[in-house]
């Protein structure tokens, strides 16, 4: 993988980069493993949770009441977040936001960054825009400086270097931050990444976040983390920076209390994962002394337009649907084209794309339902993939496969039709089924379009007798 | 320059635009109607302890314990004597304290050896040149092993308990609750402090999913129960 942020763009379609990636069998070693171990380990705490399933759909109703009033919430935030000394911003497109951010860092006076791992960020591709403006941002997450430093991109929402192994970990500190004796020992590297952050934590003088949860009710912002480097880049700069997407609003601080017993058993298999923050705009005593928050759309909207597809919007960035899903389970994340891979990116990216893009990503999925069974709040991701794939097809207009199919409707809908085109059909595929040892009665290869069915699967050839012929021969001689 | 954000954003206008077209709208939403829907909500999840007092300490002993901090409960004489015992064991010298720690909690005597000294404001260098912090908490949590903090007396500024390596939390028997909603519920009159949840050490777990003590919070987490 090359340093060529994930943009769905440009990325090729599923199908190609995937087949790419099911060479790299170091890579889907990786990967089965993590998602293994947090699979398991999401298991045994939500196993232990008797009202799991309540708290699911406690969870569900929190967003979707939220999705429905977005605008009411969004305004009230905006008012207590103030209030409290906060400096809200709007931001219509990943253009517009990543103008904010590198305004706001200019005029806090300083040519560098700390930054908590956030999916947003990486969303709309802030780190290239801040280094053309001269500002270097250094990533503080574990996972997220791996990616950086290996000039690699993220592969998962919530361990977004999952697809690295120890070894090469080992290999890209060795390299980049000039310590040839590293030990390969998870202790080794994190004590390296320690050593290597501590001193940027007490100098770098402005900090970049995403967010959590935003609270209308209070004004509040809650960033969940594990490392303590978000608690650093949140607490020690001067000037704080968070950049959230308009669907990261919940209405009241009570609402966390099922929120924050969702996402860390769901995200990272814990209880409760190491550090929760949460503050209100400035505190004169404690913290940064001017802090901002970009609230951004970047087709959010678009999203809560489409009844079928505005659940979507619910997410809480977990990742459980990406261990669970056995097609990101043997491709990785970077086979996607996007920050967001997995089942939830197959259908949260082509629709921030409006469709535009990505369309090949509803596809990239079995429709097994694995990812719903474990969404903690429910989303009914099958659902919205068949929905989007409707749209697909839709927006292709009047194709090849449409019209063969609006054939078969015709011929469905006489007997006689349907009769000659069974025997059309017997005569035609006659030359086509195998008739050696590799499988008699199979068809392996079709011409022309219909060779995509034939690509990834065999079709068995049509019975010598159909029912019909059968039924009424057996009437015959029965009696 | 809050005040003007807030007035003249033509983003901010187009986006409550945008939104407003979505759910087929051409207002916001009347307060008393979105307050009523929210009131309505499914919540059949547990609120409340299912649990004995007893068997929610050890609980919280247990959850804490299975994240590699050091727990020990005694009763509020015997806190002096059990902080030295663990200062001492740990070989700490020089703790910062936020203003407004109890001072029963601290120990004395000529025979003690180590600095306590209260934090006015120190910048994160002055903070990292110490061994360890000693805070009080806010409310503590059985079911998920987390102990909260709040930025008042006896718990100080975020900074203070995050970068030095080493924190002493004392945590009162009475503010030890079961389930994550009976915490939110005691913290919602003060939900504006900044306010920390921490669950054991800092520790990540981004290398191969192990999860291992220890990255860029205090690494080492002593918790004294009184009571």
């Amino acid at each position: 993988m090359s340093g060529a942020a994930l943009d769905p763009r440009t990325a090729p379609e599923f199908p190609l980069a995937a087949r790419k990636m099911l060479g790299d069998a170091q890579l889907r070693k990786n990967v089965r493993h993590a998602t293994d171990v947090i699979q398991a380990k999401r298991a045994r705490v939500v196993e232990e949770m008797p009202d799991w399933q309540a708290l699911r759909e406690a969870g569900r109703q929190i967003r979707s009441h939220t999705m429905e009033n977005l605008d009411f919430y969004l305004e009230e935030f905006e008012r207590n977040c103030t209030r409290a000394g906060g400096m809200v911003h709007w931001a219509r497109d990943a253009e517009e936001a990543r103008q904010i951010v590198v305004g706001l860092v200019k005029e806090s006076g300083s040519d560098e960054v700390i930054k908590i791992k956030s999916m947003t960020t990486e969303e709309i591709q802030l780190n290239p825009a801040l280094e053309v403006a001269g500002i270097h941002p250094y990533e503080t997450d574990l996972a997220e400086l791996i990616i950086q430093l290996g000039e690699d991109q993220p592969s998962h929402i919530v361990v977004p270097a999952l697809h690295k192994n120890r070894q090469q970990i080992r290999e890209i500190f060795q390299r980049t931050m000039g310590l040839p004796e590293l030990g390969e020992r998870p202790e080794d590297l994190a004590d390296a990444a320690r050593m290597f952050l501590r001193e940027k934590f007490l100098r770098v003088k402005t900090g970049v976040s995403g967010a959590n949860f935003l609270i209308a009710e209070t004004g509040g912002v809650c960033i969940v983390e594990s490392e303590g480097n978000g608690r650093m880049c949140l607490t020690l700069p001067e000037t704080l920076i968070a950049v959230a997407g308009i669907d990261k609003i919940v209405p009241r601080f009570q609402d966390l209390e099922v929120l924050l017993q969702l996402l860390p058993r769901s995200a990272t298999g814990e209880r409760m994962n190491p550090y929760n923050s949460i503050w209100t705009g400035v505190d004169a005593s404690d913290g940064p002394r001017t802090f901002h928050v970009v609230l951004m759309d970047n087709a959010r909207t678009e999203i809560l337009a489409d009844e079928e597809g505005r659940q979507t919007l619910n997410c809480i960035r977990c990742g459980a649907c990406q261990n669970v899903c056995p097609v990101y389970r043997q491709t990785g994340g970077h086979a996607y084209g996007s920050v967001y891979a997995g089942p939830i990116g197959a259908i949260l990216t082509p629709q921030l794309q409006q469709m535009h893009h990505a369309q090949s990503l509803p596809y990239a999925s079995s429709l097994c339902g694995a990812c719903y069974e474990v969404c903690p709040v429910k989303i009914n991701i099958p659902e919205v993939l068949i929905h989007l794939r409707h749209e697909v097809v839709e927006q292709k207009g009047m194709s090849a496969e449409a019209l063969a199919m609006k054939m078969m409707g015709v011929i469905f809908m006489s007997e006689r039709r349907f009769r000659a085109a069974q025997r059309l059909g017997r005569m035609a595929e006659a030359p086509l089924v195998r008739k050696d040892g590799q499988g008699v009665g199979w068809i392996d290869w079709l011409p022309g379009q219909l060779g995509g069915w034939t690509q990834v699967r065999d079709l068995q050839a049509m019975p010598k007798e159909t029912f019909r012929d059968w039924w009424e021969k057996r009437g015959k001689d029965g009696r | 320059m809050a005040g003007d954000v807030m007035a003249s954003s033509p983003a901010k206008a187009e986006i409550l635009r945008r939104i407003r077209a979505a759910m087929g709208r051409t207002s916001t939403p009347d307060a008393d109607r979105v307050r009523a829907e929210w009131s309505g909500l499914a919540r059949g999840y547990r609120r409340t302890a299912a649990l004995g007092r007893e068997a929610v300490l050890e609980l919280l002993e247990d959850r804490l314990r299975d994240y590699d901090a050091h727990v020990v409960r005694v009763g509020a004489e015997d806190v002096p004597a059990t902080v030295a015992k663990m200062l001492s064991e740990r070989g700490k010298r020089r703790m910062v304290v936020p203003a407004g720690l109890p001072p029963e909690w601290l120990p004395s005597g000529v025979e003690f050896v180590v600095d306590f000294v209260v934090d006015e404001g120190m910048t994160a260098a002055e903070l990292d040149g110490f061994d360890g912090v000693m805070t009080g908490s806010t409310v503590a949590i059985a079911e998920t092993g987390t102990v909260v903090l709040q930025s008042v007396p006896g718990q100080g500024r975020r900074a203070v308990t995050l970068v030095p390596d080493y924190h002493l939390c004392v945590v009162p028997v009475e503010d030890v609750v079961e389930t994550v909603p009976e915490a939110m519920a005691r913290l919602e009159r003060t939900a504006g402090l900044a306010t920390t949840f921490f669950s054991g050490p800092s520790a990540t777990a981004d290398i191969e999913m192990t999860r291992i003590k220890g990255v860029h919070g205090p690494r080492f987490l002593d918790v004294v129960l009184v009571g």
